[in-house]
């Protein structure tokens, strides 16, 4: 990448492991010096910002390395934020063991729903999570004695030390461990598991003949974003000190989708454009809507709307996302500052949306291969 | 007993439903290999139509026809302008972008017509008829859509089996290269593939609409419903999807009947798992037609 | 009149053709021979356009089909019986051949081009119920070749015909062949491993190696060239 071509006292290490530290150190003290500067309310915006960013993180994985979409992650955000409220109800636990708990339910689930997605490719899971998202809520309605029904869960919010201001220290530890989970996806990308998903990803049979296990690297990169939604799902729990099935309508896997699209699929930094544009561009929409008088239907819809032009527009003619928008930037700016042939490509290239491997290569598969892939 | 009856009677009902909007899917999934999760709300924005032009006092029927005619033509145009572009794409960007379609569509109909809910007349009776002594709890307007998805079955099986037009279809869904070198524009039969998939969605929309809280995302569990009812047929037979479609609706009625109808969307994903863990070819294709 | 002028066709980085040229003369039978992977399956689906070529183009009569997608192609009169399976399995014998047709207007020349190829390959009109899938090598191949019949092309590619049939049958269809380029004035470019029962048929012949015309000449002079024979025919 573009690191390659910077003079050396600018370049980031060469070691994986090193350069992803650096980089997370580099955002946290971007994101104290954020919160420290902003609002109380604004600080709670952060956080909220820095959970959406694991729950589309996990999403990204999946569908930009591994191939795969879940259409109802707001589901699994669900199972976190209810087994984190109920742990809370029925036991005492430290606040690590009640978080660890909401991922062990929702990557559970993701078990459960991921293993028959092995038996049959691309549509089945966007279905069944489909299915998840519309019929979860319905079952905490149902059962109302256990999840509160109307009223909802109550667990209790993060409580901070000394004089620190509630919502900055909620913005303190939701984007701590937000950035941990994304150091922790970026190096389970740079994993072994990571190649064997993305050969998974580029071509099952392929990567059967290597010997990839290709059932288990896609129930596991499943259970994977599926924990990753549960945590997000106890953070937003405790965000809002209350949890009710109103929290987790179809509109949120559709958000989730379309910010993770939006981002750049595959990208761990694009979840972050997407959770800014999950947090804010509902209530610009409403803001606009009124500013243009444009009346109470539109203004509810909007969101809807640019989400669902996003998803298209980005799908059919930027891939990429955001973030691939900004790799490209980054690299016209630097290639015009520092006018260098690269450096020898070692760095491998972060991934971006999954494109067929060799695209000279005309079709010359039979029929048969073709319609039953 | 008759609670058991009443069950199956409505069963039989959402079943024809769940079968006209699988139809749907899987004309598309054979004839494009996508599952269009924009169906149901392709059907919704056709069902609108009439709405609208039955508020203005059109007559029920030509606003049926109207909005058959705009399903028609919303597939035809969703896969010039959307589907087209992303031949030879992976095959998720076609995923994402049926889905995405999906949204919009719902976010328009929402900012145009409003979210709140709202009641659609039906062309006949939904009081339930008199058997013998019995009152049961299937209506004149259930009998409308049995019926009515039966002629499209058995106009989209004659359609296939005996016309040009159908061998064309089933040529170009089984081996589209073939298919071209003999001369075929596959390329038009799956822009009609479309508009047909599309036109049995919109028929579900018109014959859903009456018995439901009308609104933009009134589809919403429909499409699901359908998928499982698809998947269940195999996704790749018409006669699959009926089939998934009526047992499906069946399933679904039980449970919605003994055990609530909050667990009805759940008892769709039991299904699904079920059947994939069982048979993951779905239930009724043939095996051979699956095999890799 | 059809020519093909300097095709240039690359698999990624594999070059199958290299610049060929040639021409086939209307009402003749062309023999298009090589050995395996010389490219002469790649020349005939550069031809329909099922792959692009890089460089080059194919004419016939008035029309550059390079460029043209593969169903106008055929629309032109330009049939192709590709390499392997051609039939779609899961439709029927009948159906197969109908599709073959299916472009033309003319329905009534339509069932007498159906009724014409059943004469011709009688077991076809014994299993015409069946599916493509339940047929033997050798009625795949009949069922192939009938399918580009019943459109009553002008330009007929074969590519190895005779892979899988008896032959006494490969006999009769080189007869065939021969019969149809003198009364229905059709231009075959046949493409065969059988060397010499091509060139039995054959009026020209063009030889193909690692994608280059080796040599191009009336069948016979290749035919009788034993140096050639021996270097690339294998006979
Ligand atoms: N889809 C493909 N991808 C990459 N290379 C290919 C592809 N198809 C053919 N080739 C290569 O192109 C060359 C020409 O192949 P082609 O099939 O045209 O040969 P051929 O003369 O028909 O051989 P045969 O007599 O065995 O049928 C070969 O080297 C082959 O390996
Ligand atoms: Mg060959």
């Amino acid at each position: 990448m573009a690191a390659a071509r910077l003079p050396s006292r600018l370049r980031l290490p060469d070691q994986p492991m090193l350069r992803h530290l650096v980089l997370c150190a580099g955002a946290l003290v971007l994101f104290y010096v954020l919160t420290v500067n902003l609002s109380s309310y604004h600080n709670y915006q952060v956080g909220l910002i820095a959970l959406f960013a694991m729950v589309i993180a996990g999403l990204s994985v999946l569908t930009g390395i591994n191939g795969q979409i879940s259409l109802g992650h707001g589901a699994f955000m669900a199972v976190g934020a209810y087994t984190f409220a109920l742990v809370q109800e029925h036991v005492t636990l430290p606040l690590a063991l009640e978080l660890l708990a909401a991922v062990a339910a929702s990557a559970v689930l993701g078990l459960v729903v991921g293993i028959p997605a092995t038996r049959l490719r691309g549509p089945y899971l966007a279905g069944m999570t489909l299915i998840l998202a519309l019929g979860l809520p319905q079952l905490a309605d149902k059962y109302n004695s256990v999840f509160g029904g109307d009223e909802g869960l109550h667990p209790s919010q993060l409580v901070a030390p000394g004089a620190v201001d509630p919502n900055r220290w909620f913005a303190w530890i939701t984007v701590l461990v937000a950035v941990i989970v994304v150091a922790l996806l970026a190096n389970l990308v740079r994993s072994h598991f990571g190649r064997a998903m993305r050969a998974v990803r580029d071509n099952e049979v392929a990567a059967m003949l290597a010997g990839i296990h290709v059932g288990r690297t896609k129930v596991l990169a499943f259970v994977v974003s599926a924990g990753c939604a549960g945590l997000a799902g106890a953070f937003l729990a405790l965000s809002g000190g209350v949890v009710t099935t109103g929290d987790f309508p179809l509109s949120l896997s559709i958000y989730l989708v379309a910010a993770m699209v939006l981002g750049g699929a595959g990208s761990l930094v694009g979840p972050w454009w997407g959770a800014i544009a999950i947090v804010y561009l509902p209530q610009w929409s409403t803001s606009i809507s009124s500013d243009f008088g444009l009346g109470s239907a539109v203004a509810a819809n909007l969101a809807l709307v640019i989400f669902g032009l996003v998803l298209i527009i980005v799908m059919m003619l930027a891939p990429t996302g955001v973030q691939g928008g900004v790799r490209w930037l980054a690299r016209r700016l630097l290639a015009a500052r520092f006018p260098r042939p690269p450096a020898a490509a070692g760095v491998t290239a972060v991934a971006g949306f999954p494109e067929p491997p060799a695209p000279a290569t005309p079709d010359m598969r039979t029929e048969q291969e073709r319609t039953h892939p | 007993m008759s609670h058991f009856v009443n069950l199956s009677l409505n069963g039989i009902s959402s079943g024809m439903i769940y079968a006209s909007v699988a139809l749907g899917l899987v004309l598309v999934w054979r004839a494009t290999r996508i599952i269009n999760f924009a169906q149901g709300s392709m059907a919704m924005f056709s069902t609108y139509m009439a709405v609208t032009l039955l508020d203005r006092n059109l007559g029920y029927w030509e606003a049926f026809a109207v909005a058959l005619a705009v399903g028609l033509a919303l597939g035809a145009v969703v896969e010039r302008t959307l589907i087209r572009p992303l031949q030879g794409k992976p095959e998720l960007n076609p995923v994402i972008v049926t889905f995405g379609l999906f949204i919009l569509l719902e976010g328009v109909a929402g900012a145009i017509f409003g979210v709140r809910s709202r009641g659609v007349p039906a062309a006949f009776s939904q009081s339930g008829l008199t058997i013998g002594h019995h009152r049961v709890s299937f209506s004149h307007f259930d009998l409308f859509v049995l019926g009515s998805v039966l002629a499209l079955m058995v106009l989209m099986l004659v359609l296939f089996r005996a016309t040009d037009v159908g061998l064309r279809m089933r040529a170009s869904a089984f081996a589209p290269e073939m298919s071209r070198l003999v001369g075929v524009r596959v390329g038009r039969v799956l822009t009609l593939g479309w508009a047909l998939a599309s036109l049995a969605g919109s028929l579900a929309g018109l014959l859903v609409a009456p018995r439901s809280a009308f609104s933009p995302n009134y589809m919403d569990l429909i499409l699901v419903y359908a998928f499982t009812a698809a998947v269940v047929g195999g996704l790749e037979s018409p006669v699959g999807a009926l089939v998934g479609g009526l047992l499906t609706g069946l399933v679904l009625s039980f449970v919605g009947g003994y055990l609530g109808s909050s667990l009805e969307p759940l008892g769709a994903a039991v299904i699904l798992i079920l059947v994939l863990s069982a048979r993951p070819e779905g239930l009724f294709s043939r095996p051979a037609a699956r095999q890799v | 009149m059809l020519e093909v002028d300097g095709l240039t066709v690359s698999y990624g980085p594999v070059r199958a053709l290299r610049g060929v040229s040639f021409a086939a003369r209307p009402s003749t039978i062309t023999a298009v021979l090589g050995a395996n992977g010389a490219g002469k399956t790649t020349l005939l689906r550069a031809m329909t356009g099922l792959v692009r070529p890089q460089e080059g183009s194919v004419r016939f009569d008035d029309h550059e089909l390079t460029g043209l997608p593969v169903e106008e192609v055929v629309r032109l009169g330009v049939a192709h019986v590709p390499e392997g399976r051609g039939v779609i399995d899961q439709l029927t014998v009948e159906e197969n051949l109908r599709l073959g047709a299916l472009w033309r207007k003319d329905k009534s020349d339509r069932k007498r081009a159906l009724a014409e190829t059943y004469d011709l390959f009688p077991p076809l009109a014994e299993r015409r119920r069946r599916l493509g899938a339940a047929l033997s090598g050798g009625e795949r191949q009949m069922l192939a070749i009938g399918r580009a019949l019943v459109s009553r092309p002008r330009v007929l590619l074969l590519d190895e015909p005779s892979l899988g049939l008896a032959p006494l049958v490969t006999a009769q269809l080189m007869a065939l062949l021969a019969e149809l380029t003198l009364l229905a004035s059709l231009t075959v470019i046949l493409v065969e491993q059988n060397a010499r029962s091509a060139l039995s048929v054959a009026t020209w012949a063009v030889v193909i190696n690692l994608g280059q015309v080796v040599v191009s000449d009336t069948a016979a002079a290749v035919g009788t060239d034993t140096g050639l024979r021996h270097h690339y025919l294998g006979f």
